[in-house]
């Protein structure tokens, strides 16, 4: 286990999730894909924090968890996210009986 | 050779990258947002490895508990969860973009000098990191700072405060959503 594996397992999780993101034509499945995503970025934050802090800052004990505070933040806006699209999905889901996004062309109801 | 965390790595690794596949490829919905529930607690997982155990518990109680749950709700509550997912005509422009941003971030993850911390200094992040939640007692305090919260409260405080604005405009803008047309 290194910084490189860890890396590479980010890099093939984040591209996963991008293929999903592009590639369904489901709302459901796409707000899934972009949580992986989410996910896989997370994990290459942590693994930074825990790899490479920073020379100078290395002293100080706060330095090495800057990245875990990342992560927390990166969680909270991913929950807010999740919530607020999951209300637009509904929404969406009222006005048109499906949740396929080609049919969602317009803003409007 | 392979040392205990290396093995725990590499079977989390296989169940993360097959699961995260699962979920972009099955066709029934309701398994793929299971197989998410399954990527969550690898992740997770991938944070104790990391020594980043209060990240991991977050992540079990956010991630597997409340946002797979949310998913598992809205699959329910819209129709056509056996077929429901279906790829769209770009299957082809989506996988080349994928594969080739896949390939850049390998090569640069492993061209890159990143100048990890030396060994001599892992046992000291590990121990910082692990502290984070069960506190640091230095001299002249009461024992009472962890690592976490004083830098959610010290140098993060402004970010702190955006996302509590967020989340009431998160908040907000749910109810507005939620609130059928005409009441």
């Amino acid at each position: 286990m290194s910084l490189e594996s860890m890396l590479i397992v980010a890099a093939i999780l984040f591209a996963i999730g991008l293929y999903g993101a592009l590639a369904r034509s489901n709302v459901i499945a796409v707000l899934m894909s972009i949580e992986i995503m989410f996910n896989a970025v997370n994990l290459t934050v942590v693994a930074f924090a825990r790899y490479v802090a920073p020379l100078a800052l290395r002293e100080e004990i706060g330095s090495v968890l800057t990245g875990q505070v990342f992560a927390i933040f990166v969680i909270t806006v991913a929950a807010a996210e999740i919530a607020l699209g999951l209300g637009i999905v509904f929404a969406m889901y009222r006005n048109t009986e499906s949740v396929t996004l080609t049919e969602a062309s317009q803003l409007r109801h | 050779m392979l040392g205990a965390q290396d093995i725990v790595f590499w079977v989390l690794a296989v169940v993360s990258i097959v699961a995260a596949l699962g979920v972009v490829v099955v066709k029934d919905l309701f398994r793929s947002a299971l197989l998410l529930a399954v990527v969550f607690i690898a992740v997770a997982g991938f944070f104790v490895l990391l020594s980043a155990e209060f990240l991991a518990v977050v992540q079990v109680l956010i991630y597997v508990g409340a946002i797979s749950v949310l998913f598992i709700f809205a699959i329910m509550l819209t129709r056509n969860v056996r077929e429901g997912n279906l790829p769209n005509r770009l299957q082809i422009p989506a996988i080349s973009v994928s594969a080739l941003l896949l390939v850049g971030m390998i090569v640069a993850a492993v061209n890159t000098d990143w100048r990890p911390i030396p060994e001599a200094a892992t046992d000291l992040v590990e121990s910082a990191q692990t502290q984070a939640v069960s506190g640091v007692a230095e001299a002249g305090n009461d024992g009472g700072s962890t690592g976490i919260a004083e830098l959610l409260i010290g140098e993060f405080v402004l970010p702190f405060e955006a996302v509590s604005l967020l989340l009431l405009a998160a908040l907000i803008g749910g109810l507005a959503l939620a609130r059928s047309r005409g009441t």
